[in-house]
């Protein structure tokens, strides 16, 4: 029988993990994850998760486990958080390049100095190149629901590489929701056991991942961006799937709140989705012909939806948590870079909520309300910084 | 130690032509000794005298290639695979075996 | 939306409360939400915690600013904390004292709620004399000053989720529930 329960984002992926039966767990803690191997752990202890669990001493080597254990066949998990992520770099792309469907949880945490605890985007999207899946989650529902759809997405033939489900920290890691817990039989119908066509073997010696010389490098490549091309409708698929089965949507590629016909879109990541919603309906019961596309795919970019999404649509808000010491937010460009010579749009970039800085519904209207000025006046700026201590008044009105 | 057949060996792809032949990752057949004998590396060549062999197997545990064996008749080589490193000269308790130029046993 | 801020001392219980309090709400039919004050914490330093409550989906997961009811379950507190920050024009405050609510000045006009969960605490042996467990008391009083709850779906509450003591801390919540004294309260 499925349960309600009031649960944390990180207890939700620790049950994300225990409902998709995972098989290696290998992880080391860092604020705000810990909870979530905490709980794996207790769950392994207590004889409720028929997993192995390694106990590592750094994120590097809890990569490097999961990857051997998933070229052994087993579904393997872990979990990490800024510092922890940016130390598991290497590996990451390591899983990518060897075509092995390891899961993770990232919880969203700023990167230091000035050290920071709290949520941020950087840290994943630092990682965007590395070949993993990303997707960005809005509620601790969405969290549990990521990681059983992360493993049958990435386990699928056609796909075969990792994947990272986030969510902020704190917003999400550390906030109880209500949450249903699938049961386990359930899940058990939509996620088979993983079964890959060759795995570490000694009745059936293979070896994996030797030199490729440069007249075939580039063909091995050339097959992961041949699983990138396809994994966008491979998602839908699934997503679909989890919606017959369970009851719910996901979220899939692209959320989309009352975005029929509107003149301004605003797009989100994560958490400050949520409370944007409840904005959107203030500024549309007030006249605005407004509506919210939440990113929830980063990883492939949703590149067609956005441009069937932006027909019509005069001005997109996009408001990034994270600045990846480059020009502007991480969202921004690449919506940019799938609209360059399909969509002739007023294009803003929001700097937003770095290092935990809090996102009230009274900031995020006056973002939205800034978007939807440009309609008459053009853009001002391609790139803004909202709520610094410098023009705090401005966002706070 | 038991070296393959041609036959026996798994092969995941035979003579690829493109990305399509390939295997999701670079996932190689095994044993991949097979298809590169090391032996044609050797410049010098170990050669056992059997009578002065005692088996005491002190060759086959220096041995960094897995290139030699003790058996019923004492130290065999396998000359497919050995680079002719030495090791097992330098370190046999009886020095019974002797490091000879390749180029004379061709 | 009814937004709730526990003020408390690490050890207290404060997070606990928060989430006990959620969970009455969430039997009832409603939408919630419990965080702790994010960040470091330790025994002894001053605990934040916040609930959120609505009938309809709560979707706000911004801080929370302006409470309609704040909770302070240590009275050493009001040195170190402007307990009401933000609180609401016609915000309830719930205090842990023996005073009497009129004895009460924290330089606001709102109306205060007081009980003295720590002696109550104390006579049910919940946590030690010295730091007496005064969660499950003060909710009592909460629901008895705001009626933000059902007071039977509390005690439920409490009862199965202690950890220990299930029917001392029961008790505790009902006592409260009694004793808290306030402007509208007989």
């Amino acid at each position: 029988m499925s349960e309600m329960k009031i649960v944390s984002g990180n207890f939700a992926a620790a049950y994300g993990a225990k409902l998709s039966r995972v098989e290696v767990v290998a992880a080391y803690p860092i604020t705000p994850q810990t909870e979530v191997v905490e709980k794996i752990a207790e769950l392994v202890a207590e004889g409720e998760m028929d997993s192995e669990y390694i106990k590592v001493e750094s994120e590097h080597s809890a990569m490097a486990a999961c990857i051997a254990a998933s070229n052994a066949g087993a579904r393997a998990y872990t979990a990490s958080s800024a510092h922890g992520l940016a130390l598991m770099h290497e590996l990451l792309i390591w899983a990518s390049g060897a075509r092995l469907p390891v899961v993770m949880t990232n919880i969203n945490r700023a990167m230091g100095p000035p050290w920071s605890v709290w949520a941020d985007h950087h840290d994943t999207l630092a990682q965007k190149g590395t070949g993993q899946l990303q997707f960005f989650c809005e509620s601790n529902q969405e969290v549990l629901d990521s990681v059983i759809m992360a493993y049958k997405i990435c386990e699928d033939e056609d796909i075969m590489l990792p994947a990272m489900v986030v969510e902020d920290a704190f917003i999400l890691s550390h906030t109880k929701e209500p949450v249903e817990i699938y049961d386990q039989e359930l899940v058990d119908e939509f996620l088979p056991s993983y079964d890959p066509d060759y795995k570490l073997d000694v009745d059936q010696p293979l070896g994996f991942g030797s030199l490729g010389m440069p007249d075939w490098y580039m063909d091995f490549r050339y097959k992961i961006a041949e699983a990138f091309e396809k994994a966008p409708d491979k998602i839908m698929e699934v997503n679909k799937e989890f919606e017959e089965v369970f009851g719910r949507d996901p979220g899939g590629l692209i959320e989309e709140y009352k975005t029929d016909g509107v003149d301004v879109l605003i797009v989100t990541m994560g958490s400050i989705s949520s409370t944007s919603k409840d904005v959107i309906d203030e500024l549309r019961e007030e006249g605005h012909n407004v509506g919210l596309a939440r990113l929830r795919t980063f990883r492939p970019f949703p590149v067609e939806e956005f441009r069937k999404l932006t027909k019509g649509v005069n001005v997109v808000g996009v408001m990034d948590r994270s600045y990846t010491f480059g020009h502007g937010g991480d969202a921004a460009r690449e919506i940019k870079d799938a609209l360059y010579g399909h969509r002739d749009v007023i294009l803003k970039d929001y700097i937003v909520g770095l290092g935990g800085r809090d996102l009230t519904p009274k900031i995020l209207k006056n973002v939205m309300l800034d978007a939807i000025s440009l309609q008459d006046k053009g853009l001002d700026k391609e790139i803004e910084w909202v709520d610094l201590k410098i023009n705090q008044e401005r966002w706070r009105r | 130690m038991k070296t393959l057949s041609e036959e026996e060996v798994f092969r995941i792809v035979i003579d690829p032509k493109d990305h399509r032949d390939l295997p999701r990752a670079v996932i190689t057949d095994c044993p991949s000794h097979l298809m590169t004998k090391t032996g044609s590396w050797r410049t010098l060549r170990p050669i056992v005298d059997l009578e002065e062999c005692i088996k005491c197997g002190i060759c086959w545990k220096f041995c960094p290639d897995v290139s030699i064996e003790v058996k019923e008749e004492g130290a065999v080589v396998d000359y497919d695979y050995c680079k002719g490193c030495g090791i097992c000269a330098k370190e046999c308790p009886v020095d019974a075996i002797d490091m000879k130029k390749e180029a004379d046993y061709v | 939306m009814i937004e709730i801020r526990f003020h408390g001392r690490g050890g207290q219980g404060a997070v606990t409360a928060s989430e006990f309090l959620a969970r009455a709400a969430f039997l009832e039919g409603n939408d919630v939400q419990s965080f702790p004050m994010y960040g470091v914490e330790r025994r002894g330093a001053p605990v934040t915690a916040f609930t959120r409550i609505d009938s309809k989906a709560v979707r706000n997961k911004a801080q929370i600013h302006e409470p309609d009811i704040v909770i302070v379950m240590d009275m050493a507190l009001l040195d170190a904390v402007d307990v009401t920050a933000g609180l609401k024009p016609d915000g309830k405050v719930i205090l842990n004292t023996d005073k009497a609510p009129d004895d009460i000045d924290l330089g606001v006009d709102n109306p205060m709620y007081t009980v003295d969960a720590s002696s109550i605490a104390v006579e049910h042996r919940l946590g030690s004399k010295v730091a007496p467990i005064v969660n499950t008391a003060i909710l009592g009083a909460i629901v008895r000053a705001t009626g933000v709850v059902d007071i039977d779906t509390l005690v439920d509450v409490v009862r199965n989720n202690a950890p220990a003591k299930k029917e001392e801390n029961a008790k505790a919540t009902k006592q409260a529930y009694e004793e808290v004294r306030g402007e509208d309260i007989e």
